[in-house]
This record gives C-alpha cells, sequence and structure tokens, in this order.
C-alpha cells in the first residue's frame, strides 16, 4: 500500500490543534509508516510555500487546516491547497466554526483597532495613531497586510469535505480520526468525524446512567457560585452545555469540575447556540431563564464562544 | 505567492555603498482579545485567553486566573497556591523543551551555516541519536500528563478559578506526579549536558555567546521572591538598569506606573518603555528606556535560583559570562536550560508536599472589586493581564501584555546589530539570514501571542532595500 500524503496548515489558530497532533507521541511515529506528511507549513516541516504551489493537482491525499480565516494570504493558501488535496479537513473549532477568535465578528474592525492601540491603559499613543498598512520611514516604504472586518470559518472560503470538533481537538480523538483516515473508513462527504455522542453520553454525572432523568433547572448559577457536588453540573443550575455539544473530548471540563462551553461543536451540526438555547429553555422553569439573562448579559458571546462566525446571528455589520 | 502575512517580517535598508543603513521587525497579525473578551464573566475567562496561544496556554490560563482572584477581591487558599504552581511550573518544563530542542539547539547541534533543511529538530534528532531523541520526547511527555491531570484538558485548560481551583489532587494523583516529576528533573539535567556537551566545549561557539556580535545593553526585568531568587509563580517585579541597579520594583497595578506602550504605525505590535525613563526611540545602550523579559533577564534581575541543582549552573553561567547583568543574547538558551531544570525540581518539591492533596482548593469569595491584575514569569517572560469589571465581575476592559510584545524592541534591536556586521558591500545570501534569524531566536519569538507560530521554524521574511527605495533581494525560509 503506498503511503497517505497529508499536508497541514496552521491558518489563523493558536496552533493548539497541532500541539494536539504532537502529543500523539509515539502514536504519530507509528502513523508515519502509513502516513506521508507532504507539507507542514508554516511550523513544524520546513517547505516553502512554493513547494505547495508545484504539486499537482488532487496528488495531496488528505490535508488538515486548523485556524479560521482572517488574513487574504490565508485565504490564498487554503484555495491551493483547495485546488491540491482530495479531501480537505476543518480540523478544530476555529477551522470549523470559526472559533475563539471568532469573537471579534461581534465587533467592527475599527473598535478592534482603537481598543488595542488608544484606549488600553498602558498605551502612549499622544497622536492616536494606528498602524499603517504602508509607512514611509527615512525614505523606506514598510509595509502591513490589511486584516478581514471579520473572522470566518474554513468552508466559508472553500469546499470542505470534513469537520473535527475540539479547541483543540483531543488527541485521543485524533488519533481515532487518523486511524479512519488511514483505513479510508470515512463518513459521507461534508460530515463531521465524531462519535456522535454527546458530551453527557461520556460524563459520569450523568443522570440517565442511574436510570434517572435529570431534573428541571429551577436556579442558575455561575462557575463561581458554591462548589458543585457530584451530580450532574446542569441539574445544579450550572449552564453545562454537554447536552447540545459532541462528546469527543470524552467529557473533560466536568470530569474537572467545570461545566461544558461547546467547543466540541453542535451535536446535530447545526447553529450551536440556538440549540444551546432551546435545550437550556426546555429545562428551565421562567424564573431560571430570568435569571439567566440577568447573570450572563452577552449571552451570544456565552453561547457562541466557538462558533459565533458560523452562526445565524453572525456579525456586526 | 502573495507576501508572507501571518508572521514576522525584517525589512534592512542599505546606503550607497550596500552597507547597512536601518534594519526593522515588523509584526503584521492582529486578533483584538482586549475587545471581545468584554461582556463575558471573568470566572470564564481564563479558559478563553489560553487561545492566545496554544503553546504558551498555560500562562494566559494562570495570568487570568490571579486576576480573577483580584476581581473577587480573595487570595487563592494555601493548596490552590500550590496547585497552580505546580501546573504552571510543568507546564515551564515542557515548553522551554520544545524550545529548546525545536529552535534553539539546532543552530548549535547541527550548526549555524548548514543546510535549513537540516537544521532543524529533525536534523537534532539525527545528530543526538534517535534514542536520546526518543528519550526526550518521553519525558517531556511527562509534563504533558501532569498538565492534563490538574487542567482538565491536555491543551487549553479549564481548572483555574478565582479564589482556586476546580480540581483537589488525590493521594494516587500526587504520587504519580511525583513519579512523573523525577523524570522531568533527569529531563532537567540531560538537557544541561548536551548544552555543555555541544556548547560550552566549542570554542567557536562560545565566541559567539560571549562575542559583540549577539550583544544588546539593556534594562532587565523579572519577578523575585522575598529572598530575591526568581519566581515564575508569584512575587514584585523587580527591574535593573544597563548596569545591575534597581531601578524600581512593583506589585500588580503598579505596572502601569512603570510600563507603558509606544504604538508605531508601522507594526501591530507595541513597543513598551520604562517610563519613568521616558520614550527615547528604539535604541540600547546606557540610558535606554527599553527593557527585556526572558529568561536571561530574570536570571539577571535575580540573586539565584530556589532550587539547589539550578544554583550550581545558576553560579556556573555569570562565571562564565563574567558579567551581571549579563547582555550576551545566546545565553538566554543557556539561561532557559537553567530554568527548565529549576523549574523540573520545582515540581517535584511541590509534588512531595503532602498537604497539596489537602481538600481547601477553593477560599470563599469576596465583594466583588471591580479590578484584577494577574502578573507571572510566562517561559518568555513577564505575562500582564488586566481586566476591570462591573459590580456583577463582567469584564467590561481589558489589557494584555504579553511576553514578546515587552521583547519587541529588544528584538528588533538584536536584528539591527546583528545585521549591522553581516550586512557589507551588498553580499547579502542565506547565511546572512540564519545570522539574523539567530539574533531574535533566544527571545523564543512566540508571536502566536501577537500573532501565531508554532516553534519549529519561524517563517520570516527579509526584505533588502537599496538607497534608492528599491528591492534589492527577498529572503525567506518558507
Ligand atoms: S481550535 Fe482552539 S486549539 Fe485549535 S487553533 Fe483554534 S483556538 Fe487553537
Ligand atoms: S449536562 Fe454536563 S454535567 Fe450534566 S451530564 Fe451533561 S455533561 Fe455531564
Ligand atoms: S467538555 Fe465541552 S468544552 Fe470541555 S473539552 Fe469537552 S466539548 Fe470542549
Amino acid at each position: 500500500m503506498s503511503k497517505i500524503k497529508l499536508a497541514i496548515y496552521l491558518s489563523a489558530g493558536c496552533a493548539g490543534c497541532e500541539m494536539a497532533l504532537v502529543d500523539l507521541s509515539e502514536k504519530l511515529i507509528d502513523a508515519l509508516e502509513n502516513i506521508e506528511i507532504v507539507w507542514w507549513t508554516p511550523t513544524v516541516v520546513d517547505l516553502k510555500y512554493k513547494d505547495l504551489e508545484n504539486l499537482e493537482d488532487k496528488s495531496i491525499d488528505v490535508a488538515l487546516v486548523d485556524g479560521a480565516v482572517r488574513l487574504s494570504e490565508q485565504e490564498h493558501v487554503i484555495k491551493i491547497l483547495r485546488q491540491k488535496t482530495k479531501v480537505l479537513v476543518a480540523f478544530g473549532a476555529c477551522a470549523a466554526m470559526g472559533g475563539v477568535p471568532g469573537l471579534a465578528n461581534f465587533h467592527k474592525r475599527e473598535e478592534l483597532l482603537e481598543t488595542a492601540y488608544i484606549n488600553t491603559w498602558s498605551t502612549d499613543n499622544p497622536d492616536g495613531v494606528l498602524p499603517q498598512t504602508e509607512y514611509d520611514v527615512n525614505g523606506s516604504k514598510l509595509t502591513l497586510p490589511e486584516f478581514y472586518g471579520e473572522v470566518k470559518a474554513l468552508h466559508q472560503v472553500v469546499d470542505v469535505d470534513y469537520f473535527i470538533g475540539g479547541c483543540p481537538p483531543h488527541h485521543d480523538h485524533v488519533a481515532v480520526a487518523v486511524e479512519a483516515i488511514i483505513k479510508g473508513e470515512l463518513p459521507p462527504k461534508g460530515s463531521w468525524i465524531t462519535s456522535g455522542k454527546s458530551v453527557c453520553d461520556s460524563c459520569r454525572r450523568n443522570p440517565a446512567q442511574k436510570g434517572e432523568i435529570r431534573k428541571p433547572i429551577e436556579k442558575v448559577r455561575r462557575t463561581i457560585e458554591g462548589t458543585p457536588d457530584e451530580e450532574c453540573l446542569l441539574q445544579q443550575g450550572y449552564l453545562c452545555l454537554g447536552p447540545v455539544t459532541q462528546g469527543d473530548c470524552g467529557g473533560s471540563c466536568p470530569q474537572v469540575n467545570i461545566p461544558c462551553r461547546g467547543c466540541g461543536g453542535p451535536v446535530a451540526g447545526k447553529d450551536f447556540g440556538a440549540r444551546a438555547v432551546g435545550a437550556l429553555a426546555s429545562l428551565m422553569t421562567d424564573e431560571a431563564v430570568d435569571e439567566m439573562l440577568e447573570k450572563i448579559p452577552s449571552l451570544g458571546k456565552f453561547l457562541y464562544r466557538y462558533s459565533l462566525p458560523v452562526s445565524l446571528i453572525n456579525r456586526k455589520k | 505567492m502573495t507576501r508572507l502575512e501571518g508572521h514576522g517580517k525584517i525589512t534592512i535598508i542599505m546606503d550607497e555603498n550596500g552597507n547597512f543603513a536601518d534594519a526593522y521587525f515588523q509584526t503584521v497579525e492582529f486578533r483584538g482579545y482586549e475587545k471581545f473578551l468584554a461582556g463575558l464573566p471573568i470566572e470564564e475567562v481564563p479558559r478563553t485567553v489560553s487561545t492566545i496561544c496554544g503553546v504558551c496556554r498555560g500562562v494566559h490560563h494562570t495570568a487570568a486566573t490571579k486576576a480573577s482572584d483580584g476581581v473577587y477581591g480573595v487570595e487563592p487558599t494555601e493548596t490552590a497556591k500550590k496547585i497552580r504552581e505546580l501546573f504552571l511550573n510543568a507546564h515551564y518544563v515542557e515548553d522551554h523543551a520544545v524550545i529548546l530542542y525545536a529552535l534553539g539547539l539546532p543552530d548549535f547541534v547541527v550548526g549555524p551555516e548548514a543546510d535549513p533543511a537540516e537544521r532543524n529538530l529533525i536534523g537534532l534528532v539525527r545528530r543526538v541519536g534517535v534514542d536520546i531523541a526518543k528519550e526526550i520526547l518521553k519525558k517531556r511527555k511527562c509534563a504533558v500528563k501532569i498538565f492534563e491531570l490538574l487542567g482538565g484538558k491536555p491543551i487549553h485548560p479549564v481548572a483555574g478559578l478565582p479564589g482556586g481551583w476546580s480540581k483537589k489532587i488525590e493521594e494516587n494523583e500526587r504520587q504519580e506526579i511525583e513519579k512523573l516529576a523525577k523524570e522531568l528533573v533527569e529531563l532537567g539535567q540531560i538537557t544541561l549536558q548536551i548544552f555543555e556537551d555541544v556548547i560550552l566545549k566549542n570554542e567557536k561557539y562560545m565566541e559567539l555567546v560571549t562575542g559583540d556580535l549577539y550583544r544588546t545593553v539593556l534594562n532587565y526585568m523579572g519577578t523575585v521572591d522575598d529572598s530575591e531568587r526568581i519566581n515564575y509563580y508569584d512575587g514584585v517585579q523587580k527591574i535593573v538598569d544597563t548596569r545591575g541597579n534597581e531601578i524600581g520594583r512593583f506589585r500588580g497595578k503598579e505596572y502601569l506606573e512603570y510600563i507603558a506602550e509606544r504604538v508605531i504605525p508601522w507594526s501591530y505590535m507595541k513597543f513598551p518603555y520604562l517610563k519613568q525613563l521616558g520614550w527615547n526611540d528604539i535604541r540600547d545602550g546606557e540610558g535606554t528606556s527599553i527593557y527585556s523579559v526572558g529568561p536571561l533577564p530574570r536570571l539577571n534581575v535575580s540573586e539565584g535560583m530556589n532550587t539547589p541543582l539550578a544554583q550550581e549552573h545558576y553560579e556556573k553561567m555569570f562565571e562564565v559570562l563574567g558579567e551581571k547583568p549579563a547582555h550576551y543574547i545566546l545565553s538566554f538558551h543557556w539561561a532557559r536550560a537553567i530554568e527548565l531544570l529549576n523549574a523540573a525540581e520545582r515540581v517535584l518539591e511541590l509534588a512531595q508536599d503532602e498537604s497539596i492533596t489537602n481538600s481547601d482548593v477553593r477560599a470563599e469569595l469576596g465583594e466583588v472589586t471591580g479590578e484584577g491584575v494577574g502578573i507571572l514569569e510566562a517561559p518568555r517572560g513577564t505575562l500582564i493581564h488586566h481586566y476591570k469589571t462591573d459590580d456583577r465581575g463582567i469584564v467590561e476592559e481589558a489589557n494584555l501584555i504579553v511576553a514578546t510584545t515587552h521583547n519587541n524592541a529588544a528584538i528588533n534591536l538584536a536584528i539591527r546589530n546583528a545585521a549591522k556586521k553581516f550586512v557589507k558591500n551588498g553580499e547579502i545570501d542565506e547565511k546572512i539570514l540564519n545570522y539574523v534569524e539567530m539574533a531574535f531566536r533566544p527571545y523564543d519569538l512566540c508571536l502566536a501571542c501577537a500573532t501565531h507560530t508554532l516553534p519549529g521554524r519561524m517563517p520570516i521574511e527579509i526584505e533588502v532595500y537599496d538607497s534608492e527605495g528599491m528591492l534589492y533581494r527577498r529572503l525567506r525560509n518558507f
């Protein structure tokens, strides 16, 4: 069997997804028996952009892209990668849904710049200058790229074959996904590579595991309020998003007494926040709903922490 | 292909004889965390800001957690403090190891003029041998295990809470951590041994380390404890001038009296400087208001390490360098190796403290004060997270100064000094690219914090312009 040709590209992300790959350690080394890394840029393997351009169309079997799309260069590289690749995977929350950096879409570009370069307390900027895309210093022109006013998920720029959630995906899930790719056991194009289970399914706090049903939520608690006991966090009023989140992490957060915030992506693959509101509202009393709105004023940011760019409410125009 | 945007860019300008005239290092991406965190409850911030960087995620998590203590007017419990410090030190070992083996050491082990295709982690593995390399990887993974056990997630941790930590350590977990910690101490010793064998015993390299080529004379800042020893998690920020005289000391919110950040139109990264000395441009030498942070500056401001093995190496380093503060920037790598051992020893000490399994991991929260500052030493240097909230603890404004930003001017100067030495008579080649790169690699340029990248090879583009402003050569490693 010839080796599977794999490419990896870090777009506008934090490199955490790539650290998850590195954390495969021995498994990664084993996988290299079946996988040939043809391009891993700009982080690990020192290959140049032109090496990618010179490849034949569709000569890469699988490409993983982590990070969202923020700059024109990123869009450009991704388009070329799409052309050269048979199977393109949006790897991790940023690529699949826009991720945390996508929260920027709640604000206009000007607001973001003004905060960082003028209003922050330690900033010394008497003349109110902002970074310029072209600037002349002693007769030489220094240039900076313009960044897009909006952060996008990968499929908003090119066709994507598969999605993997998680911020980042847990390395155990990465191992499962890599194996599926090697064996060619992939779901239909356009799907998420996932166990299809929710976080609750793998959560030891799940009342269903004891054959009980979850009690309705009468009170809403922020994570700082009290110390949770061993029961379901949601049932105790902590807004755990486990019921609507894909649980390929194995329930990492509830295991350390912290509610899930949805980094795995929505269970049914549609608008995460809308699903979360639906699920929470159906469990909550009216008083609890009011309490939630009062305790968490920016419910949008809270619920769309990993998925704003692909949401229905999308962005501030 | 379009020009590289998401990373760093160096521009060198030559005079009419083809000699160095000027050089600039620009950062070219921007993300806007300071704005979009507004509206989140402060306790949601630590797990959110870790995504500023997937490499040094643990330090953002911990600094924001410390800031959240302030917002709720609470001191974390003794046990929680120990857990946080243990977590941070394990993170140090893992992060410093990645940086040294992937970024710092290949220049020396493989050679500064070697083919760039060889001068990386893979070339390094070939030189030191697969067995040693595997051993190193396995030992580093021990730190990752501790990180996941305490933080909840293997990359972006979630366990830090105002006044404490979400999870207590069970006795069997403590024993497990203790075992892993012993491996980490060995990793520290192996690393310093490699450093000694490869660099200290090589005259040519020692000339690079202690020569004028990579020397910038600056002020330094770092955190020290009550006995003036380095502390990564907590202490007081100490600043010394170019001769080592103390010029300031601050805690928490007082940072605003000492540090200001200049905005320069040609970079997305601001330029911090020491406020009392006033902005006097990007220049080094006596009287400069530029300072740097990170492993070497920490050793420079302190009077020693808080663990015995690391202390021996600390003494040896300053003896060999022959000055304190040491201004030789390649010795950042040396300081980093010493810190790796120090952090490993600290993990072991904390893991052997049986009281770390106490169950008082969360303090009772006080009234919301509406403001919190979290300062700690990230592997790359001082990290400042500062938040203002409303009376319910909902974030209204934020200010973040990350290590790479503190070092922005220092990096510019290091590159300028190196380019000055290498750019002569219009002769520019690929070797120069690496010698210039070697000037910023000590700072472990994690633009992930301001932009993003992983310690592999920092993608960088160097453009050289002639005196007429025409592009003369473009060198790039991507
Ligand atoms: S999904 Fe999370 S870990 Fe991956 S790049 Fe985005 S922020 Fe980083
Ligand atoms: S709601 Fe949260 S705590 Fe409850 S079972 Fe689901 S994942 Fe577990
Ligand atoms: S529990 Fe939720 S937030 Fe935590 S890792 Fe899993 S999917 Fe992500």
